[in-house]
């Protein structure tokens, strides 16, 4: 089955053209896009990718291969990132990193066997006040606890 | 108790909807600009205030504006710097999601300032919520006029957009942010050509930090010599946002005059060291700066000053670390972020922060030699000044500091083969002022 945008993704890819002077520019918003609409970007999307950008899917690759936010193969259901730069780090975060790989069962970059969590180290989130901080999908968590962390693990359904 | 301009409204849920922000006299500032002053006067007054920038090398930002050719024909960019990915730095955020309006409002007055009517927002892809405030407060702008064509009957016409980043530190450097927004590898390009020449689509091009686009709406409503009064002195001007991590009990954002006592800022605001542990090393201005030691912190925070004593203002994040810190652990902490960061183009950055990396990681398992200190220096030493963009520096700096101020720890953890500090990996709770 080809890949294709839904209705919606159609339309808002439309209007990502209108403000660029370049269709290349469109890049990274499709492919913020192409996560939204199918949770990663494989071979396959990126090929349709370059059928809407008109360019070649080499092109396409070499771009998502820079970034760290675009999977090639579809991850767990909730994606666990646990910031490990140095603020977190002299807040605990190697404590966290534990305690999530402890609790799910699952090393780094490994995903549950039901497919719900992922577990990633990243670097510095931008939150380092509030050390020590994870995301998970869109949302941060802060000034973590072993308490909160199992909290916000229990309520993610 | 000075006057506070960013975090004014800090405990005010709604800061960042339009009416509040129009409720305490926004956008009155852009609304008299466009009446009073012509571009070149809006340039001139920016020139006056002393505004340096905030996102890490302090140049003065009139100048840079000068810089744009205005008779060269292609369409001129502007670019709101939103990548914060400095460790140790999270100001920029606090704007996005509180003050996005001031954040606006600046980009609209700075983008009249070089006659620009297309201007882009590049925000970490990792802020999600930032970027749905920001498109809220854009629509909320573009309804009320304040963004879009004929801006307050001036015959201006301003379009601004939001473009997520794909999650990589080096689109916060200024040509690696250009290339990622026009669909690229975020590949840093030699310089010169500078942006404001040949930047985005081959155009004049200014791309400026969110603190100090932010900055604009003061100096335009309050005027250039009541604001470079603010601050060190009219080089060292303005109010300033600093970031406090690490080892303090009470981390967080505080704002300042710039020129704020670091050593006030860490005891009498940030609650002190940790448990009133004793005090290691404090990295001032982000994890690119070089390291102080506790008797260098009684300085101002600002650029001459903390140049004046080997290190950088940068982005303001200052970390602290505590006795239980172990600073060989601490740098290979930070030299592992460099090594995954280097986008990989300039040989002497891929393989220096690589092999930095390695040696550290030698170093605190207790595999290393004095050599190897001596070796980590040298590495460092090779990368400085060889490279198409700082991130290089960025990374040899801190590693020449922490070994020529740490070179003691460093040999001991050859000397017993084994780490000597007893770290503390718990995780701690504090009272941060986020
Ligand atoms: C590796 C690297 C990362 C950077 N990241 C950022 C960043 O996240 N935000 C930022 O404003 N400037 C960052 N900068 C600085 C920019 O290149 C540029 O100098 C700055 O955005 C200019 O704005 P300003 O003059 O207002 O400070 C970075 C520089 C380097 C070398
Ligand atoms: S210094 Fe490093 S990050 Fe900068 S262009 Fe060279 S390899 Fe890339
Ligand atoms: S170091 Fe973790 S958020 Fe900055």
């Amino acid at each position: 089955m080809a890949v294709e945008f839904s209705e919606a993704a159609k339309q808002e890819f439309s209007e990502i053209l209108t403000h660029y002077p370049t269709k290349e520019a469109a890049m990274l918003p499709v492919l913020h896009l192409a996560k939204r609409e199918f949770g990663h970007v494989s071979t396959e999307i990126m090929a349709y990718i370059s059928e809407l950008l008109e360019l070649n899917v080499t092109r396409i690759a070499n771009v998502v291969s820079f970034y760290t936010l675009f999977p090639g193969t579809p991850e767990g259901k909730y994606v666990i990132q646990v910031c490990s730069t140095l603020s977190c780090q002299l807040m605990g975060a190697e404590t966290v990193v534990d305690h999530v790989k402890k609790k799910l069962n699952i090393e780094v970059s490994e995903t549950t066997p039901d497919k719900k969590f992922t577990l990633k180290k990243v670097e510095c989130l931008g939150s380092c006040g509030t050390a020590p901080v994870m995301q998970i999908n869109d949302t941060y968590y802060e000034q973590l606890t072993v308490e909160k962390i199992d909290k916000i693990l229990d309520s993610l359904k | 108790m000075h006057e506070l301009y960013f975090l004014k409204n800090r405990d005010n849920p709604e800061s960042h909807t339009i009416e509040f922000y129009l409720g305490h006299g926004g956008y009155e500032a852009l609304k008299k600009t466009l009446k009073q002053f012509a571009p070149k006067e809006v340039i001139e007054e920016v020139k006056k205030s002393g505004l340096r920038g905030r996102g890490g090398a302090g140049f003065p930002t009139g100048i840079k504006w000068g810089f744009v050719p205005q008779d060269n024909p292609n369409p001129k960019y502007l670019i709101c710097n939103a990548d914060e990915s400095e460790p140790g730095t999270f100001k920029d955020r606090y704007i996005i999601e509180h003050e996005p309006h001031m954040m606006i409002e600046g980009i609209v007055l700075s983008s009249y300032a070089i006659n620009c009517h297309q201007a882009y927002i590049y925000i970490r892809g990792e802020f999600v919520a930032g970027a749905d405030i920001l498109e809220k407060a854009l629509a909320e702008a573009r309804a009320k006029g304040f963004v879009g064509k004929n801006i307050f009957g001036s015959g201006y016409d301003l379009n601004i957009n939001v473009h997520r980043g794909g999650g990589a530190y080096i689109c916060g450097e200024e040509t690696g942010l250009i290339e990622s927004l026009e669909g690229k590898r975020g590949w840093p390009r030699l310089k010169p050509p500078f942006p404001a020449i040949v930047g985005l689509f081959n155009s004049p091009t200014i791309i400026n930090n969110v603190e100090t686009l932010a900055n604009v709406p003061l100096i335009m409503e309050r005027g250039a010599d009541w604001y470079s009064k603010i601050g060190s002195n009219p080089k060292n001007a303005g109010p300033k946002l600093y970031c406090v991590s690490g080892h303090v009990n009470h981390p967080g954002l505080f704002e300042f005059p710039l020129g704020m006592n670091l050593k006030e800022l860490i005891y009498e605001h940030a609650g002190g060291v940790y448990k009133a542990h004793q005090l290691k090393a404090v990295i001032p201005g982000g994890s690119s700066t070089p390291v102080l030691l506790p008797d260098e912190i009684d300085v101002a925070m600002d650029y001459d000053s903390l140049m004046s004593i080997g290190t950088m203002l940068g982005s303001a994040g200052a970390i602290v670390m505590d006795e239980t810190t172990c600073m060989v652990d601490a740098l290979y902490n930070l030299e592992r972020f460099y090594a995954h960061e280097s986008c990989g183009q300039c040989t002497p950055c891929r393989e220096g922060t690589m092999w930095m990396v390695k040696l550290l990681s030698r170093l605190e398992h207790g595999e290393g030699t004095v050599d190897d200190v001596d070796l980590l220096k040298d590495v460092a030493g090779n990368i400085m000044g060889r490279t198409i963009c700082p991130l290089g520096d960025a990374a040899a700096m801190p590693a020449k500091s922490f070994v020529q101020k740490f070179r003691d720890e460093f040999i001991e953890h050859t000397r017993q083969h084994r780490c000597p500090i007893t770290k503390d990996k718990s995780i701690k709770g504090t009272d941060a002022n986020a």
